[in-house]
């Protein structure tokens, strides 16, 4: 446990905090980069979804697509897309929408498709729209789990999100390679701590937020919605 | 303490249990120390050009009638150092400069002849280091050729010349490291910018360097895409970079003719042929041991 000393102490140093290499650039940094993936992701993912949920249509090719988008290794992604645009931000944040887009789609049409058909038809039947369906009945019963989508992409980019440093100097992930290659593994070790932190957090943000969003959804069964 | 609580619990204790599981483990510690000299255990770095040296060494050694044990690709210099000095490991094919800063971490050293000199002086008792080869494989700036003719830049000493801004590419411990933007400012007065590609040299810097991302990238020079690319190593008239020759550290072990057997490949190898060697595993994909093989009939050395 002697490592993990030094890597607290590590943090401690105020010396690591400031600077445009400091500790809290770096965490802004690597925030950045996981809300700006995440909020692509989902505006490319979530209307796929939710239209696929919605018609019952294409699940089979989402499916497929999503599947295939999960197993693509991120670095090795990272790696031809760099070759293709070059150094710097572009070919991570691509890489890392290709890696969100698996769980944002997947939440959106189960969550959709879950909602059951005779709330929706109930809903035809009074006269709504197939818009005013989607926005005003579907969406809102879905959103406990289309959240869950979100919460899942925003875990697997935030601890993914340290991959940006390989072709740029950008987030997190620079202390783990800085420290992986001089063996500084306090260094190392400190930067895997925040990531871990940052993670904790945005996990507990987004989770009181679906928690939110389930009460909202079945208001009677709020004590038993899933956390 | 509700069941999500619970779980988020003992979750946590098994990550923590694995945690300790792993920094208890040596994957080394089976290995028997310093047996009694009949097997030659070779190391190499995690490394392909290392590891196409060490094979050379097994294969000679091999042919010499002596019985061989391969620990390849272990890893970096401060991985596999402390099992050299501890005796599991006997031959390692290594490089003069950056083995005696290893050992000598302030050494003012520079040239070739002065580096082998006092690295012989500096290796610990039970290891020594057999001759040197010609061969050379260390750090240097490279810079396209486009760039090289615009500037009219041969040596470190014509980046003055200049004008535009100036950014350094490579890993990220090049950055804090002495042949970094400091050394760089200290030995030469000259200021560049830095950006991190953790691909040690590979084809992302070869790629940003041709974007004109940036400008100068740190290649080893043993590196065929120097050539392949058309990429200017610029010469380094100050001592930046310390000498780097190919030399195998070898503990008592291994005995004065093997010894002999290793110096022959030493003296044979140049610096054309090792960048050949790399060539062929680079290029053509080939494996070390047949890469080894080819090389040592050519030479007659088997």
């Amino acid at each position: 446990m002697n490592l993990f000393a030094e890597a607290l102490a590590w943090l401690a140093d105020p010396v690591h905090w400031s600077g445009p290499s400091g500790i809290a650039a770096r965490l802004a940094q690597h925030l950045a980069i996981t809300v700006a993936v995440v909020a692509v992701s989902a505006a490319v993912a979530i209307p796929v979804g939710v239209l696929v949920g919605h018609t019952r249509r294409g699940r089979g090719v989402v499916v497929a697509v999503a599947g295939a988008a999960r197993a693509v290794p991120t670095l090795g992604l990272l790696t031809i897309l760099g070759l293709m645009m070059g150094i710097g931000l572009q070919a991570p944040l691509a890489a890392l929408v290709v890696l969100a887009i698996p769980s944002l789609l997947a939440g959106a049409y189960a969550g959709v498709e879950a909602v059951a058909p005779d709330v929706v038809d109930a809903a035809r039947a009074s006269g709504m729209s197939e818009a005013q369906v989607v926005r005003q009945v579907e969406l809102p019963l879905a959103m406990p789990v289309l959240l869950g989508g979100v919460r899942a992409a925003t875990l697997q980019v935030v601890a993914t999100a340290t991959l940006a440093a390989y072709v740029s100097d950008t987030g997190l992930g620079r202390y783990l390679f800085a420290g992986l290659k001089t063996r500084d593994y306090p260094q190392m070790l400190a930067g895997a701590l925040l990531v871990i932190a940052l993670t904790l957090v945005l996990e507990a943000v987004l989770a009181s937020i679906q928690r939110a969003a389930a009460r909202a959804a079945a208001p009677t069964h709020a004590r038993r919605a899933p956390a | 303490m509700n069941r999500h609580t619970l779980r988020t619990g003992v979750t946590t204790l098994l990550g923590v249990a694995l945690l300790a599981g792993c920094s208890s483990e040596d994957p080394l510690a089976e290995e028997p120390a310093g047996d009694a000299g009949e097997t030659i255990v070779i190391g190499s770095q995690d490394y392909y050009s290392n590891e196409i040296i060490a094979e050379i060494y097994a294969q000679a050694l091999e042919a010499g009638g002596y019985t061989v044990e391969r620990e390849f690709r272990i890893g970096q210099r401060e991985a596999y150092l402390p099992e050299i000095e501890s005796g599991s490991i006997d031959l390692f094919p290594e490089y003069t400069g950056p083995l005696l800063q290893y050992w000598v971490p302030d050494t003012s050293a520079r040239l070739a002849d002065d580096v082998y000199a006092e690295l012989g002086e500096s290796t610990p008792e039970g290891l020594r280091v057999l001759e040197q080869s010609p061969a050379t494989d260390q750090d240097a700036y490279v810079v396209t050729s486009e760039f090289a003719d615009q500037w009219g830049l041969t040596t470190i000493d014509d980046l003055a010349e200049v004008t535009e801004p100036l950014t350094l590419g490579g890993n990220s411990e090049g950055e804090t490291r002495p042949n970094g933007p400091r050394g760089l400012a200290d030995t030469y007065g000259i200021e560049v910018g830095y950006t991190p590609i953790e691909d040690s040299g590979g084809p992302l810097t070869v790629k940003a360097l041709e974007d004109g991302d940036i400008q100068m990238a740190i290649i080893y020079t043993a590196d065929p895409s120097i050539q392949k690319n058309g990429l200017v190593a610029l010469e380094d008239t100050k001592g930046l970079f310390l000498a780097s020759h190919v030399v195998p550290l070898a503990s008592d072990d291994v005995d004065e003719e093997a010894a002999a057997i290793i110096d022959e490949i030493s003296t044979t190898m140049t610096a054309e042929e090792l960048v050949g060697l790399n060539s062929r595993s680079v290029e053509e994909q080939l494996p070390a041991a047949t890469i080894a093989t080819d090389w040592l009939e050519e030479n007659g050395l088997v």
